[in-house]
């Protein structure tokens, strides 16, 4: 019975939401938006063809090269940068600077620098992604408890130890967060990069659709968009949820006394 | 490893323990000067890249080139047009962002039905990218200012609610329970209980909207060539105006630091009155 | 002032030479310590005991080799401290934070031993006797922060019995903990030190508990700190939470250390520096 009442509030409005899309459709025929049944029939047709391999496999491993190449960066980079007193206080405003640059404006920058290829696409992604994860695992490193830290110390933990057992574990909520950030512009730069100059691609496709006014075409690719960001997002949460148990027991620990 | 560590103590205070984290004071100007350094160290090296011929000056003109460029750009009206239209677009886009997820978060906030019932779509919907939009935008508004609304309103929009929502769920049952026993209406409720405990979270979710409304009004002018410095940056790339475009992407961190320091500014002073019991949620 | 130069006693586990840590700050420089100089034999459980703000802590940390001191050395079996040594183990006040919240706790008592490349059988063997020595062995497999403050004392404990240090150093391990557990962490650290017979410094502010545990009494004075009196704590060898307490002897102890702080407290030196 509960679990039918749950299952009820988590359809119950995307029903009515669906519902009154295909009440709206029903009459007249609006050029902008399809309706349901064409919009699935589209989808299976565009998407589950040649193109899967052509554009969308593509573009995810371009996203998922780019999105982890940018959080090794970031997290040794942050530990490192982190770990170093002077060496914090010399990069942290240069580093600062670079995150507040609106990462869009450097698919230009790059393609000058790189033309227009895959390795720029990915180089997009990184330079994009990598800001949120070094910044938070530098503020995260920064963070480590003093007593933890000397216990670690007269335990004779150091050098690698140290950073595996201590200073990773300390930092990893703070460092999530920042792959949280950069996972949801990693998808953003990648339609990007491929909207602005590129001859295939998830974001190439959906922007062809749209000047050839292929509307129910182009509908399907923003479901394919939003299907990946909706993936991405749930597996995130999941590993998150299993990598920080200890980090939200404890706080739910705080919480209570 | 040890000596950095046991430096760190020693400035710790005469009394171990007590005198724990960052000391006012000394450091700070060191600490300052240093930041400088760097930022001058990188420009120099920026300067050398070009100049020792790693990179070809015509991909990467050397930073006094691109600063030069700035700074005639500063001195051309039609550069701080640009900027208008962008800070134009940001701002109307982050209000309408604000304003419609104040509005709803609220409602769906004080109501554990309305929350139960839209989660499922809020996680559904929230990672969409908006950029996703990009095609929809162009269909309907083409290169109006319209187009950069659309985007930067959606993408702004989820930061707000989701720091709302959490605002007012963390609202003081006891405090909440209280101010009706007094008989205070739903809307006293919201004016005196709700609202001061969710400012904070609301505050936090402006701060972070801001940053992704620039970065989706530049992205916006740059794919869609709606007016502003990202169709600048564009048109200076493809014109072949190299150390323009550069300045143009300076500018924009520029403008991305000032927003930064602007919000940070403007929520200490929202919260100066509550300072002690502020929060940020991690979403 | 020049450190004290007098060699330490050949039987000396422990031995403070001549310590002196003076912190700079903007305000100038602060002499927590001036000088200090004393001994302990192996197998000894000595208290530290002092006004609060009496460097008791920086002692402690210049001990475990944590932090430099100004002039002096600290010396373990003959061999100078530089940094952390291996023989030796601490035990800190804030247990909540000495622990690692993102391990079990038999991976938290385990890690160090894991660290220092004992075999798996051997650690295994050293963990279970540990924890079963601080009456732990039926929560492994919790996180230290399911576990009361008391509890996550004994973890830390358990920790470093199974490190096998020769020192075990105590920083007011149980300043944080209700009365009766701290009661039980007493006695606990008695039965401890008897059957391992390994060398324990106890830093409290605590004076009868310094009483209770210790078979020495070390009194520090106000900072800067000089050791102010060193006394032979003559109780029985048994001790016991109602009985021992209530001996005369243990009244008159506790009488003299409590003066002998009161007097530190006033600003009360001593002619010279005790060894």
């Amino acid at each position: 019975m509960k679990a039918l009442k749950t299952l009820a509030y988590v359809l119950a409005l995307p029903a009515l939401l669906v519902l009154a899309w295909w009440a709206s459709t029903l009459g007249s025929v609006n050029f902008f938006v399809p309706t349901p049944a064409a919009l699935v029939e589209k989808f299976g047709e565009v998407w589950f063809g040649p193109r899967f391999f052509s554009d969308v496999l593509p573009s995810i491993a371009r996203l998922l090269i780019g999105v982890v190449a940018a959080i090794v960066i970031g997290v040794v980079g942050g530990v490192l940068i982190g770990s170093v007193a002077w060496l914090r206080a010399l990069l942290e405003p240069t580093l600062e600077f670079f995150r507040a640059i609106p990462p869009p404006v450097l698919v230009p920058v790059l393609i000058l620098l790189m033309g227009i290829t895959d390795s720029m696409k990915i180089a997009v992604i990184i330079s994009g992604c990598v800001w949120p994860v070094l910044l938070n695992t530098i503020e995260g490193v920064r963070a480590v408890d003093g007593v933890l830290s000397d216990s670690a110390h007269t335990y004779g933990i150091d050098g690698w130890a140290r950073v595996r057992y201590l200073v990773l574990p300390s930092a990893s909520p703070q460092i999530l967060a920042g792959v949280r950030q950069s996972l949801s512009l990693g998808l953003i730069l990648m339609v990007i990069s491929e909207m602005f100059a590129s001859s295939s691609g998830l974001g190439f496709t959906i922007v062809q659709f749209q000047r050839s006014f292929a509307i129910p075409e182009m509908w399907s690719g923003i479901v394919v968009l939003g299907l990946l960001g909706v993936a991405m997002s749930f597996i995130f949460q999941w590993a998150e949820r299993n990598i920080l148990r200890w980090y939200h027991g404890q706080k739910e620990v705080e919480n209570a006394a | 490893m040890s000596s950095v560590t046991s430096d760190a103590r020693a400035s710790g205070g005469p009394v171990p323990g007590a005198g724990r984290g960052r000391r006012p004071g000394r450091g700070l100007p060191v600490q300052r000067l240093l930041g400088v350094a760097g930022i001058l160290g990188f420009l120099a090296t920026w300067e050398l890249i070009p100049r020792l011929g790693i990179i070809n000056e015509r991909f990467l003109p050397p930073a006094s080139e691109v600063i030069a460029a700035l700074a005639l750009d500063f001195g051309l009206t039609a550069f701080w047009v640009s900027v208008g239209e962008t800070m134009k677009a940001w701002f109307l886009g982050l209000i309408i962002a604000v304003s419609l997820a104040v509005l709803l978060g609220f409602i769906i906030g004080s109501s554990s039905f309305l929350r139960k019932a839209t989660n499922s779509t809020v996680e559904f919907l929230r990672p969409i990218p908006s950029v996703a939009l990009i095609p929809l935008a162009v269909l309907l508004f083409g290169v109006k200012i319209e187009s950069s609304l659309m985007l930067i309103t959606y993408a702004a929009f989820w930061q707000v609610l989701i720091q709302v929502l959490y605002g007012v769920a963390d609202v003081d049952m006891v405090a909440s329970n209280t101010a009706r026993t007094y008989g205070l209406g739903w809307m006293a409720r919201i004016r005196y209980v709700v609202f001061p405990t969710a400012l904070p979270y609301l505050m936090t979710g402006i701060r972070l909207a801001a940053t992704v409304a620039l970065v989706l009004a530049i992205t916006a002018e740059l794919v869609i060539g709606s007016p502003g410095l990202g169709r600048e940056i564009a048109l200076a790339q493809s014109g072949g105006a190299i150390s323009g475009m550069y300045a143009l992407v300076l500018a924009t961190g520029l403008i991305g630091v000032l927003i930064n320091v602007l919000m940070r500014f403007i929520e200490k002073k929202t919260l100066s009155w509550h300072s002690s019991v502020r929060s940020e949620v991690v979403v | 002032m020049q450190p004290d130069t007098t060699r330490p006693a050949p039987e000396a586990m422990l031995s403070v030479r001549g310590l002196k840590k003076v912190y700079q700050t903007d305000g100038g420089d602060i002499e927590a310590v001036r000088n200090l100089t004393f001994d302990l034999r192996a197998g000894e459980l000595a208290c530290l005991v002092g006004p609060s703000g009496s460097g008791k802590t920086t002692l402690l940390k210049c001990i475990s080799g944590l932090m430099a001191p100004t002039e002096g050395e600290v010396l373990l079996d003959g061999k100078r401290v530089s940094g952390p040594p291996k023989k030796m183990a601490v035990v800190f006040q804030e247990y909540g934070r000495s622990l690692f919240p993102w391990m079990r706790v038999r991976d938290n008592v385990e890690l160090p031993l894991k660290n220092q490349g004992v075999p798996k059988a051997e650690r295994d063997r050293l963990v279970d006797e540990a924890l079963e020595a601080v009456g732990l062995a039926h929560v492994p497999r919790s996180y230290p922060w399911q576990l009361s403050g008391g509890m996550q004392q004994r973890v830390a404990i358990a920790r470093a019995i199974a490190y096998q240090p020769e020192v075990l150093l105590m920083d007011e391990p149980f300043a944080a903990v209700d009365a009766q557990t701290r009661a039980d962490l007493e006695d606990l650290i008695r039965t401890v030190w008897k059957k391992l017979g390994v060398t324990v410094l106890f830093v409290t502010h605590d004076i009868d508990e310094s009483v209770y545990l210790g078979e020495r009494v070390i009194i520090l004075s106000s900072s800067p700190t000089v050791v102010q009196e060193d006394i032979v704590i003559d109780l029985p060898d048994e001790r016991d939470q109602l009985e021992t307490r209530s001996l005369p002897r243990f009244t008159e102890l506790r009488h003299h250390v409590y003066e002998q702080i009161q007097l530190a407290k006033k600003g009360h030196r001593p002619a010279a520096a005790t060894s």
